[in-house]
């Protein structure tokens, strides 16, 4: 096995790693860190995938992420962090050593699921598919499992992350078109959802989701 | 004529002398003092005698008798194969320091009580020995359910008591469901043939479908004898609401005829075809260990802890069994023959060392009128010898080297960890590895619910004030807790000797043995595949421990220059050390019910402010009682009102029933 | 087994018992330097020890044979657990007594007895560590297992010797179950060890104490062995950690001439293992005790995760 398969395996299992990380973490602050981290990690794996296989847009794809979900996302948010003034713990519906266990049972089944399709592969990061899953999986409880607002949303873009990693690992990412309208997207919703946790919070004077069950009719 | 006498008419003598034992005890009712001195030791001595036969036994070929007792056409045949011998091996073993004790256990009762009680326990092993022994279908149940009454009648000896009475009609509910399940199974097992001899059971081979039909009966019915979950229920009430020696006995010995009912079944009768098979009895055994040790580190009643961490191992032997299957049904009979070893060690160990820990309860119990955690402590200072053979108990089943409950833990990890790869099955190269990690789990909860044990039992301060007139155990109390410790001890440091007897076991039954690579380096060291890939020498260990304490004394003796005086408690300069300042039973357990709080049913009641009585009530209970048994009541109840609506006593209705009857029988059958 | 291998046990015996000191006072030392503090040199242990076996020893009134001889069964345990970790050469004797598994059952066995000596007083500290200890442990351990076991799958034995010999002499792969292995270990590490974030080894306030609670009761030679089998626990985890995942440099069985070497080697290991567990210390904060639980059952789950893509990547490459 030469040293990039081993490079992309060794950012696949960090990338695992810090979705585990996020599904753990309490502060908002940290996650939007390890959103970030995430981020780097991705791009970097990204460039080496296109270094590998040559590529080249690839390397387009690695500096897109590199901008939007390293910098720009992050800044978002933190900004958004300082005006709505939240920056305590981050609570969860269920407790966090039961919220990992599933996760794990989560990865097993990721790690089945991806098996034929990685058999059938042929490119370079075809063992990575399993993980890129599993962090979809993963992002997608962590949305599922907060209370509050924020980190749904990074749960969101988290998952994204994922998608993207799953992309690049089972057919050498995506047309560029598609690219850049998924990275449209997600900026677009990204100030949506800033503008609407404003007005969550001017309705019930708090971002807990548990207030949004008032609205339905009884 | 002595020299063609083969081992199973030895059995069979001790059988017939554990019987009359029975009846002279019935006999000698107003004289309990003598029943206590000569009936209990004399048992002793057959149940060694056996234990050699059987040892002995386990080496040489397998041999068959047939008594003129049973059905005219189903006498019952007799089986004295390795496998038999094995679980022979523990009943002998274990009964014959249980009995020693009991001579000094039960010499204060009353004559009539213990008269009865020695009919009730001597029927009990001699049911136990014909369960083993068994080889047809009819015998083997009319022994199980022998077995199953004098246990009842064993467990309701203080009858009077309104929770012993609920304890003992739980457990013969069950006892009897799981005989039911188990006669259909060989119903199932007889295919058609009409003969319910073993040998042409095993002879037999039966369809997929009806051979996991027989295997899911035979885990329901001698799971729920076991105490598998969620036939576990009764484990908790029975074993404390027992007399101690007889709690000893049903954990240290019952629960292993149901896991020899397993075994015979499964590998023997049934060869242990399907890998599915293994799945479910391995999640089973795994989910039972940690359910059982979770409930062992919260109780507050030292016999229960020990009943939960009873089906703790009992999940352990049947993980162990799951693995064999698994093994042996994808053909890898070496691991199989590793798993299975593994099992069998770990029943035998089990044998000893909880039969220990509930001998020593019972000299607690016995001593101090108490059998709650929270009124006792400190007794490591009246007690002594107690204390030291229930410290071997506690470091034997927290399976810490170099005694014995580590090697048959080790065995197991291997038997998980050097698996060659599932062929085709990804979910089970990576159910292995979970596997292990959850017996780790479990083991590590294990020490922390003995450690809980045997602190607050023995050490600290006392906690009640007529804990400084506790006594010492007897004489006879000491012999029969000695030799089981000592039996701990001896299977911790020479295991190997133990597993090449075993090899004859698992050549039966899969087909390979450990014996040429388990003593390949010699008998000091076990190395159960190869001697670079794991190795492990206990009695060197043992060596090299004691070694070093002994330098380490003597060089520390030479080097410090002070002397050592005695003093109060330092406790960081706190004046009042009453004992309510030290960690209650539940105290010790809190951290284990916070963090699993969603599997206990916790029931709390909190004063309010405005109590003129403040009352604080707290219980962890079994939520399957809620969950499973409250509903299949609620189901059997409903349905038998249904029924019930067929009495309503007139005479015409029921005369109008034969009637229907009999016009239908003479339209129909020709 | 040769004459020669049985020297080199011995020498290693010898050598970690009386370097484990110097370890301590050395990662000490750095985070003394680190808070801006003025260090107390890294003899500073030995200097301890000498105190405390100088003195008079005070027992508790009810304290049984259990307590008194606790302390020599910790030190004996753990020094044997640090002397079968190969740290200078490989092929050593003591890795045919105890493999990994029966490494974790010693490190479990100096677990069992020093809570029950904590417990032997009956005070409520001695009862609290007691119980912390415990309750640390019951996650530690089958974490610590979990990572044995991922080196364990990838080179098929369980024997510490083999393990080394097939990592530090398979060409360099980057194994991502064993990044994951790491960090759990480094996780059960400072649990284990009573370190920042999980204990503070110089506290004595109740909300925070673990390890310190169970020993309150021992002076003099009794407490003087059991400091100095932290010592040889600390030292013991670090060259464990070194062992299974910088195994460069490490003697080939028997091999004398690569000796001087690998001591050079194990000295520049241990001192940057030493400074980074300082760093660690200085910059995170202690977890509430009832976090600690959560930090070690990711330890855990880390654990499992490595072992499982250990097992992924073996299926589909």
């Amino acid at each position: 096995m030469n040293m990039q398969s081993q490079l992309i395996d060794l950012f696949a299992a960090l990338l695992l790693l810090i979705s585990f990380g996020m599904l753990a973490q309490r502060r908002v602050l940290s996650l939007i860190n390890l959103f970030a981290l995430q981020g780097l990690v991705l791009s970097i794996s990204t460039m080496v995938v296109a270094w590998s296989s040559n590529q080249h847009h690839l390397y387009y794809s690695a500096g897109i992420t590199l901008l939007l979900k390293v910098f720009f996302l992050p800044w978002l948010l933190h900004r958004l962090i300082r005006k709505l003034d939240i920056k305590w713990d981050v609570e969860t519906l269920i407790n966090i050593p039961t919220t990992m266990l599933i996760g794990i049972a989560m990865v097993v089944f990721a790690f089945n699921l991806a098996l034929p399709i990685s058999q059938l592969s042929a490119t370079i990061t075809k063992s990575t598919l399993g993980i890129a899953l599993a962090t979809v999986l993963l992002s997608f409880m962590m949305m599922i499992t907060r209370r509050k607002a924020v980190p749904q949303v990074i749960g969101f873009l988290a998952m994204e992350n994922g998608l993207f990693f799953a992309a690049t690992s089972a057919t050498y990412g995506m047309p560029m078109v598609v690219e850049l309208g998924i990275a449209l997207d997600v900026l677009v919703g990204s100030f949506i959802f800033g503008i609407f946790f404003f007005h969550i919070r001017e309705t019930f004077d708090s971002l807990d989701i548990k207030h949004m069950e008032k609205l339905k009719e009884d | 004529m002595l020299s063609n006498l083969l081992p199973i008419d030895i059995t069979l003598a001790v059988v017939s002398f554990w019987l009359l034992l029975a009846l002279a005890g019935l006999l000698l009712q107003g004289n309990g003092h003598l029943i206590a001195r000569l009936i209990f030791p004399a048992g002793a001595v057959g149940a060694l005698v056996l234990a050699v036969t059987a040892l002995l036994a386990l080496g040489s070929v397998p041999n068959t008798a047939i008594l003129p007792l049973g059905l005219p056409d189903l006498p019952f045949h007799l089986r004295l194969d390795p496998l038999s011998a094995f679980f022979l091996l523990i009943l002998g073993a274990a009964t014959f320091g249980i009995s020693l004790y009991s001579a000094g256990y039960f010499r204060t009762m009353s004559g009539a009580t213990l008269g009865l009680l020695c009919f009730e326990y001597h029927l009990f092993l001699a049911a136990m020995a014909l369960v083993i022994l068994a080889d047809d279908a009819y015998m083997f149940m009319v022994a199980w359910e022998t077995m199953a009454i004098s246990s009842y009648f064993l467990v309701t000896t203080d009858h009077k008591i309104p929770e012993i009475r609920s304890a003992g009609f739980i457990y013969l509910l069950i006892a009897h469901v799981g005989a039911i399940a188990i006669l259909m199974c060989f119903g199932v097992m007889q295919g058609g043939h009409g003969d319910y001899t073993f040998a042409t059971m095993r002879g037999h081979e039966l369809s997929p479908f009806w051979a996991s039909a027989a295997f899911l009966l035979a885990l329901f019915g001698f799971g729920a004898k076991a105490g598998m979950l969620p036939l576990h229920v009764w484990l908790p009430e029975a074993h404390p609401a027992a007399p101690s020696p007889v709690s000893a006995m049903m954990s240290g010995v019952m629960l292993k005829t149901a896991i020899y009912g397993i075994l015979r079944v499964t590998f023997d009768l049934l060869h242990a075809c399907q890998w599915w098979w293994g799945i479910l009895a391995l999640t089973l055994g795994l989910a039972t260990a940690l359910y059982g040790v979770l409930f062992a580190a919260v109780q507050s009643d030292m016999k229960r802890l020990l009943a939960y961490s009873s089906i703790e191992n009992i999940g352990i032997i049947m993980a162990g069994i799951g693995l064999a299957i698994l093994y042996h049904a994808n053909h890898q009979e070496q691991v199989a023959a590793l798993a299975l070893v593994a099992t069998l060690y770990h029943a035998l160990n089990h044998s000893f060392f909880k039969s220990l820990l509930f001998l020593s309860t019972g000299s607690v119990l016995h001593a101090t009128g108490e059998r709650n955690l929270g009124k006792l402590g400190g007794l490591i200072h009246r007690m002594p010898w107690v204390a030291l053979l229930a410290l071997v108990g506690v470091l034997a089943i927290s399976g810490l080297p170099p005694l014995n409950g580590f090697v048959s833990e080790w065995l197991l990890l291997q038997a998980f960890l050097l698996a060659p790869a599932m062929p085709h099955q990804l979910y089970l190269s990576m159910l292995l590895p979970l596997g292990a990690a959850a017996l780790a789990l479990g083991g590590a909860l294990a020490g922390y619910a003995m450690v809980k044990f045997y602190g607050v039992i023995f050490l600290g301060q006392p906690r009640e004030e007529k804990l400084s007139k506790a006594h010492d155990a007897g004489p006879m109390e000491r012999a029969g807790m000695i030799w089981l410790a000592s039996g701990c001890v001896i299977l911790g440091l020479a295991p190997v000797y133990f597993i090449l007897q075993i090899d004859n076991i698992t050549m039966m039954l899969v087909g390979r043995d450990l014996g040429s690579s388990a003593a390949s380096t010699g008998w000091l060291w076990l190395t159960p595949v190869a001697p670079e890939r794991a190795s492990y020498s206990p009695l060197i260990l043992f060596f090299i421990l004691l070694s070093g304490f002994i330098f380490t004394f003597l060089v520390a003796r030479k080097l410090y220059h002070g002397k050592v005086r005695r003093g109060p408690a330092w406790d960081c300069g706190f004046p009042a050390q009453t004992p309510r300042m030290q960690d209650s039973a539940e105290g010790f357990g809190q951290p284990i019910r916070q963090i699993f709080e969603q599997f206990f049913g916790i029931v709390r009641e909190v004063p309010s402010p405005f109590d003129a009585k403040p009352h604080y009530h707290g219980e962890t209970r079994d939520q399957i009682w809620d969950l499973i048994y409250r509903p299949v009541a609620r189901l059997a109840e409903w349905a038998s009102t249904l029924i019930g609506k067929l009495q309503h006593g007139r005479i015409s209705l029921y005369l109008l029933y034969s009637f229907v009857t009999l016009l239908a029988l003479l339209a129909f059958v020709r | 087994m040769n004459a020669s291998t049985l020297l080199l046990q011995l020498t290693q015996n010898m050598l970690v018992v009386l370097a484990a000191p110097l370890l301590l006072g050395w990662v000490n030392n750095c985070r003394a330097w680190m808070q801006g503090r003025s260090a107390a040199g890294i003899f500073q242990p030995y200097r301890n020890l000498a105190k405390l076996f100088n003195k008079d020893a005070v027992l508790a009134n009810n304290a049984s044979l259990l307590f008194r001889y606790t302390p020599y069964i910790l030190f004996v345990s753990m020094w044997l657990a640090a002397a079968m970790v190969p740290v200078i050469a490989v092929g050593l004797p003591l890795s045919t007594v105890v493999d990994v598994i029966a490494l974790v059952g010693v490190f479990a066995l100096a677990r069992v007895f020093i809570a029950l000596a904590a417990m032997d007083i009956g005070t409520s500290f001695g009862t609290l560590g007691a119980r912390r200890e415990m309750l640390v442990g019951f996650l530690a351990e089958p974490a610590l297992m979990m990572v044995f076991f991922t080196a364990a799958a990838i080179s098929h034995s369980t024997s510490l010797t083999t393990i080394v010999g097939v990592l530090a002499h398979k060409e360099f792969v980057l194994h991502p179950s064993l990044a994951f292995a790491a960090i759990a270990f480094l996780m059960v590490l400072l649990a284990e060890n009573a370190r920042i974030p999980v204990d503070n080894p110089s506290t004595h306030l109740e909300l925070t104490m673990i390890h310190e609670a169970m020993i309150l009761e021992y002076s003099a030679r009794h407490l003087a062995l059991i400091e100095w089998a932290s010592a040889v626990k600390l030292f013991a985890y670090v060259t464990i950690g070194i062992a299974l995942f910088l195994p460069w440099g490490i003697a080939g069985a028997g091999n004398w001439s690569a000796l001087p070497l690998a001591l050079v080697l194990l000295s520049i290991k241990l001192a940057a293992a030493g400074f980074g567990l300082a760093l660690l210390e200085s910059v995170s904060a202690k977890l509430r005790i009832f976090r600690a639980p959560e930090f070690l059952g990711t330890a855990f789950l880390l654990a499992v995760l490595g072992i499982l893509t250990h097992f992924l990547r073996g299926s589909v490459v």
